[in-house]
Formats: structure tokens, sequence, C-alpha cells
């Protein structure tokens, strides 16, 4: 087996053998303690292009500037709570590669969009949790519990597979325009995360839930802009999901 | 204006958050049977419109063709009268509901949004009337 050894650059360019390149991160700056004013800061960089925004962030708050406010927990792309508006898109810093998003300009980074803006990258995420705590996100069953586990076909989990990956980091339901204009929309992660329960053959309550999708600002609102399926770091197939509950809605088949 | 730790700035609030206060939800099925009305009158629509373009701009000498007596001729016949009628109404109805939302989704006051609203509905209302009554009562014999 050959051991991994950068023979390009020892046979191309010897005089540079250091990963390093020079990057200037562009990061939208808030602070209501200062002023009430947004603005943009431009950080200058050495990093591997190997490396994520994350790194990048936490250098700059570790070596360069400890105001700056981000949130961040498991940084390995589960948690969901680094959703950040990189070069104008909805991706998670801890999955976002130097080298994927053209480190030759200067890469922007800001707050997700639609939200309270509170500090720097931290945004409030009341009303995105408020909408998916409406769509009564857990199992509901009638009768006696049963004395062993809820059992369910291959077939029946695989209904509402996709749905399930969903981390709640908010990419999606800030990046659709229908959201941004009127909180009100449920938007798609609790579309998303109702899908998942109205689909499952276990619960009970999909009448329910489809009732409460139903509403004004519920699924009809959704114009399949595909901004939420093009967010989303999960790969869920989103306005698929939603327009699953419009039929679900119309043939009240689930 | 000066901020501090004591006096931040105020944070901006997205137009009309989710909140407590928000107005409970409304019960119905308006906004399914608007969506559903919108699929399938675009499917009508999609047949009448080509098929009126092709008569009255292309076949058989195209615009030129078109006069009094053209339409006359056309409106003498129950079939072309449906046809323009069900045109009209679908046409009609389908581009308010699109309008509709594009008020709901653009307009950023109250206010604004209503009299935007009660604004289209009186055009949509005054043209299907009026197009209504002049296929029906179209007289050819009008001097």
């Amino acid at each position: 087996m050959a051991t991994p050894v950068m023979d390009k650059a020892e046979a191309g360019a010897p005089a540079n053998n250091s990963p390093y390149i020079t990057i200037t991160l562009r990061i939208r700056r808030f602070n209501p303690e200062v002023s009430d004013e947004a603005y943009w800061e431009d950080f200058t960089v050495e990093v591997d292009p190997k490396e994520r925004v994350l790194d990048v962030l936490h250098k700059i708050k570790w070596e360069l500037d400890g105001t700056l406010t981000f949130r961040r927990s498991c940084a390995h792309g589960i948690c969901g709570s680094d959703a950040m508006r990189i070069n104008g898109r909805n991706r998670l810093a801890c999955k976002t590669l130097i080298k994927d998003v053209n480190p030759e300009k200067p890469i922007t980074v800001e707050a997700i969009k639609g939200l309270t803006l509170q500090k720097d990258l931290v945004v409030d995420m009341e009303p995105f949790f408020q909408a998916y705590r409406d769509v009564m996100p857990f199992l509901v069953t009638k009768g006696n519990e049963p004395t062993r586990e809820r059992l369910q076909s291959p077939e029946d989990r695989e209904r509402f597979d996709d749905t399930t990956k969903c981390i709640l980091c908010a990419a999606c339901t800030s990046s659709c325009p229908v959201f941004w204009n009127d909180g009100q929309y449920f938007g798609p992660a609790a579309i998303v995360n109702a899908h998942r329960f109205i689909f499952d053959s276990r619960d009970e309550a999909g009448e329910q839930r489809l009732e409460i999708l139903n509403d004004r600002e519920g699924v009809w609102r959704c114009r399949t802009t595909f901004n939420c399926t093009e967010a989303c770091p999960r790969g869920i197939e989103i306005t698929k999901a939603i327009q699953e509950v419009k039929r679900a809605l119309i043939t009240r088949r689930y | 204006m000066a901020f501090d730790v004591d006096n931040p700035a105020p944070v901006i609030e997205p137009p009309r958050a989710r909140t407590s206060k928000t107005p409970k939800a409304t019960r119905g099925n308006f906004e399914m049977h608007a969506w559903l009305f919108m699929r399938l009158s675009g499917i009508v629509l999609v047949v009448l419109v080509i098929g009126h373009l092709l008569i009255q701009l292309v076949l058989d000498g195209g615009v030129s063709k078109i006069n009094f007596a053209f339409v006359a001729g056309r409106w003498a016949s129950p079939f072309w009268m449906t046809w323009d009628l069900l045109m009209l109404w679908l046409a009609m109805l389908h581009g308010a509901n699109g309008l509709r939302t594009v008020i709901n989704d653009y307009a950023e006051r109250d206010g604004t949004r209503f009299w935007l609203k009660m604004l289209l509905y009186t055009a949509t209302v005054f043209t299907v009337l009026l197009g209504t009554l002049v296929i029906f009562t179209f007289d050819p014999n009008i001097r």
C-alpha cells in the first residue's frame, strides 16, 4: 500500500509546501449594545482550504476578536446549531469546507434571515420552535399501551424515512420567501416534522395534524420555490414532503 | 444615538411574528379549495386560451379578419358563447386568486393588505359581470 504523500507538490512546486492559504471572511456584525446598525467586517486569516467555515469562525473568535458571537454545539452537523448564510446560501458552518465556497473571493457569513437578529450570527429561534410545537411533533396513540414495542414493517418505516432526518437547524424555514415576508407561515421545517408523524403507521393523530396544516398559514402558502430543498444540509426532499401533505389533505389518504 | 449595555438598540422584529397574541387559526377549507381551483382552472385555461389565440390571431387570415361581423358570427353559436363565458370566469378568478396570494405575501401593513384586496375584488366583480352581461345580451343588429 502506498502511503499518502503529496507527490504532486513535490513534483510541481517545491517552493510552496504549505497547505495554508489566505482568505477573507466577511462577517455581518451586529451588536445592539453598541449600535443599531449591522455592518460588514472583514477578517483575513490563514487557513487550510480543507478546513470548515466553522473552524475559521473559531480561529477568529479565539485569536482575533473574542466578541464574535455565533452558535455551535456538536460541530459535526448533527445538532443543527450553526446554520448561517454563507455566500448567500443557508448552510451549516460545520459542514461547509472552505475550498467549496470559492476562497479566492471574500466569503460572506451572515445570520439566517426572517428571524429577529440578536447579536452577530445569533437569531431568536422562538418563532421557529413555536411553529414546530404547533404541529405536535410526538407520537400520539389511543388505547392501552402494548406490552411490547410498537412494531412496524420496513415498508411502513420507509414511507417517512426522509423526514426523520431533520435536525431543526432552520436552514429551510429561514430560506423560505413566504416565511421572510411574514412570520405567520408554519415554515418548511414544521411541515417536515408533521409529515414524519402523519405518515407514521403507528401514529393516530394524522387527521389532527392535517387540520392544523390546513390553516390559512399552513401548507397552502407554499409556493414550491424549492428554496428549502436546496438549503437543507441533510438533503431532505422538503418540497416533496410538503406536496405529499397537500395531497393527503385533498385525498384524505395517508 | 448612543447605545450601551443598559440601553441596547431595539431589535428588529419580523413582521407579524407568531406570538400568543396572534389571531387564532381559521378553520375551513377555503385555502385548500383556492389551491385546488388554481390547478384545475389552469389546466382548462391552457386549452381555452391557446384555442382562443389560435382562432383569433393565427388561423384563417390572422388578426386582420377580426371585425364586428366576425365577433357577431361567433357569438351566434351557443358553443362559442359558452367557450368565452368559461374563459372569462376562469381567467378572471384564476388571476384574481393569484393576485390575492401576491398581495397576502407582499403587503406589509394590514390596512394596505385589506384595501388592495378590496380594490382587486371590486375590479374582478366588475369585469366578470360586465363581460357576462355583454356575452348574454349581445345584439348583432345594434345601430
